[in-house]
């Protein structure tokens, strides 16, 4: 496989974990919470799609769609039922474990509807894709459509945010929750759109990620969510840019690695940079440093 | 009838009654002071007065309404704004954003409208914008629109915390030690802006200060709380001549 395939579908891979490291990185900005159980957004989103498409016969869209409106209720569900009532418990500890809590729970709640054999997802992109050079570079539909929706979703978020009265109220909530509540701000309502947002964003990554790798099982989330949360971190956790710019790199790495080092090793290498990043630069790649106030 | 009344206000943290058994009734325009020695409870006073603490006894009344016990959001579209002893800015925000956030419930469009520019989110935005650049020309802010709150030197930053304050459109603003910090310049010229909302936008104001010039300058009434508990209270002249207060500002002679 050539160095350019390699690479094209590593910015591929790494588009991905960009989707899902924006859901974990506004989230965490924001509600100031990790949600262990993002990952998992992403399997209940792909079972969904497979559920709708793959045994009632739905068209594709429809079938994402239903995905995307099914996974931001979830979404806003959980953290309405598991996080919110945590919100003021003594140690941020308590909803952390919550979230892992939950991340088993939607694991085993799909291993008992839907069993534990791999189920094989049919790709909602029926596009082959482009050659290149000659035949040299084939770009499959899939990994077009995943890098071109990836900037669209940085480009649109980066907006909302900064553009909208909401994503204004999203930014005051994650610098002062206190004084924006103070200013009329509905801290509760802003932290339920930025978990509708995220988990809409895990339906389509799970749509994208089970068009390319088409197996689906009950643990297909697990870790594409937490290379997602090092991507997130890479980036500098709580940054929009920093999510893209960290899932890129980290699939790019782990495509590479798995080409031309070893692919049993592909994973340590990743997480090795996540060590080696931390340590030169604590807060990430675009990571703020910020002072606690006391 | 008072534009606020609050009724025997008590509020116990463990063994420590906090603010005990507080009355204060404060008139429709008014400039009202609230002063007392440090620990007095006066900032507990504003955090029960804004719903960030829920009072033990007492009623809480604006405009006749009963708001005891409401969240700090309804509190704040009921009509109270407040300023930060510490300030409390958004720190990693335009100045125009800061105030932009607390306009934000005030004006609506749906998230639709917002992603596809479409229906009434530019002239939302732009209705906004104007705003709170009129807004911040008040503070004669509006030429630091566009830098980082944290950037602004400590007496804009004051000033902009309270421009963010009438950004909700209160009927009461409470400002919390606005002078903290400030030389006596910085000071005379708060003053002003004060009198100058509290004229211009038609607002009843309630402040707490230790800088008795201020207090004695621009405040028409005082409260003085010593150890929760309301030390006197009436026209400003009258309150700080008060044997009482005296003693328990300078100590016994």
């Amino acid at each position: 496989m050539s160095f350019l395939t390699s690479f094209v579908n590593g910015l591929s891979l790494g588009s991905i974990y960009a989707i899902i490291a924006l859901g974990y990185t506004m989230v965490y900005g924001i509600a100031k919470m990790l949600n262990f159980a993002h990952g998992d957004f992403i399997m209940v989103g792909s079972y969904i799609i497979f559920t709708f498409v793959s045994t009632l016969g739905l068209h594709p869209a429809v079938g994402v769609l239903v995905s995307i409106v099914l996974c931001t209720l979830l979404g806003v569900g959980t953290e309405r039922i598991a996080y919110r009532p945590l919100r003021q418990a003594a140690s941020p500890l308590a909803v952390l474990i919550t979230a892992i809590g939950v991340s088993y729970l939607l694991e085993n709640l799909a291993l008992l509807i839907f069993g534990a054999d791999t189920k094989s997802f049919t790709s909602i992109i029926p596009w082959s894709g482009i050659t290149l050079a000659g035949g040299a570079l084939r770009i499959q539909g899939v990994t077009i459509v995943t890098i071109a929706l990836s900037v669209a979703i940085l480009i649109a978020l980066q907006f909302f945010v900064h553009r909208t009265k909401s994503g204004q109220a999203m930014l005051a909530v994650a610098q002062d929750k206190g004084a924006a509540t103070l200013m009329g701000i509905d801290v509760n309502k802003t932290i339920s759109l930025t978990f509708a947002i995220g988990s809409a964003l895990a339906a389509v990554a799970g749509a994208l990620l089970c068009s390319a790798y088409p197996s689906l099982t009950p643990y297909t989330g697990a870790m594409p969510g937490i290379k997602a949360f090092v991507a997130a971190v890479l980036g500098g956790i709580g940054s929009i840019p920093g999510a893209m710019i960290g899932g890129l790199v980290l699939g790019i790495v782990e495509i590479l690695s798995r080409t031309y080092i070893s692919s049993q090793l592909s994973d340590a290498i990743v997480f090795g940079i996540l060590v080696v990043v931390l340590l030169v630069k604590p807060t990430g790649l675009l990571g703020k440093i910020t002072q606690e106030k006391v | 009838m008072a534009l606020l009344e609050v009724n025997n206000l008590c509020i116990q943290f463990g063994g420590l009654r906090a603010v005990d058994d507080f009355n204060l009734t404060i008139e429709k325009g008014e400039l009202y002071g609230l002063i007392g020695p440090n620990g007095a409870g006066k900032t507990t006073v504003f955090n029960l007065l804004t719903g960030v603490y829920r009072p033990n006894e007492g009623i809480i009344r604006l405009d006749g309404e009963d708001i005891t016990g409401h969240r700090t959001t309804e509190i704040n579209r009921d009509g109270i704004a407040r300023t930060f002893q510490n300030i409390r800015l958004f720190a990693d925000m335009p100045v125009i954003d800061n105030v932009r956030a607390a306009l934000g419930g005030q004006y609506h469009y749906s998230l639709f409208e917002s992603l596809f520019h479409v229906g009434k989110y530019k002239a939302t935005e732009q209705a906004m914008t104007e705003r709170a650049m009129s807004l911040l020309a008040v503070f004669h802010l509006d030429q630091y629109a566009e830098v980082m709150a944290s950037n602004l030197p400590y007496g804009q930053q004051r000033k902009l915390e309270i421009a963010r304050a009438m950004a909700t459109n209160p009927k009461l603003l409470l400002l919390d030690e606005p002078a903290a910090g400030m030389n006596p310049n910085e000071t005379a010229e708060l003053m002003d802006t004060i009198e100058l909302i509290r004229d211009k936008f038609d607002i009843t104001i309630l402040l707490i200060e230790h800088d008795m010039k201020l207090v004695s300058g621009i405040c028409e009434k005082l409260t003085v709380l010593n150890f929760g508990r309301v030390l006197a209270q009436g026209e400003t002249k009258a309150v700080l001549s008060d044997p009482e207060v005296v003693k328990a500002y300078l100590g016994e002679s």
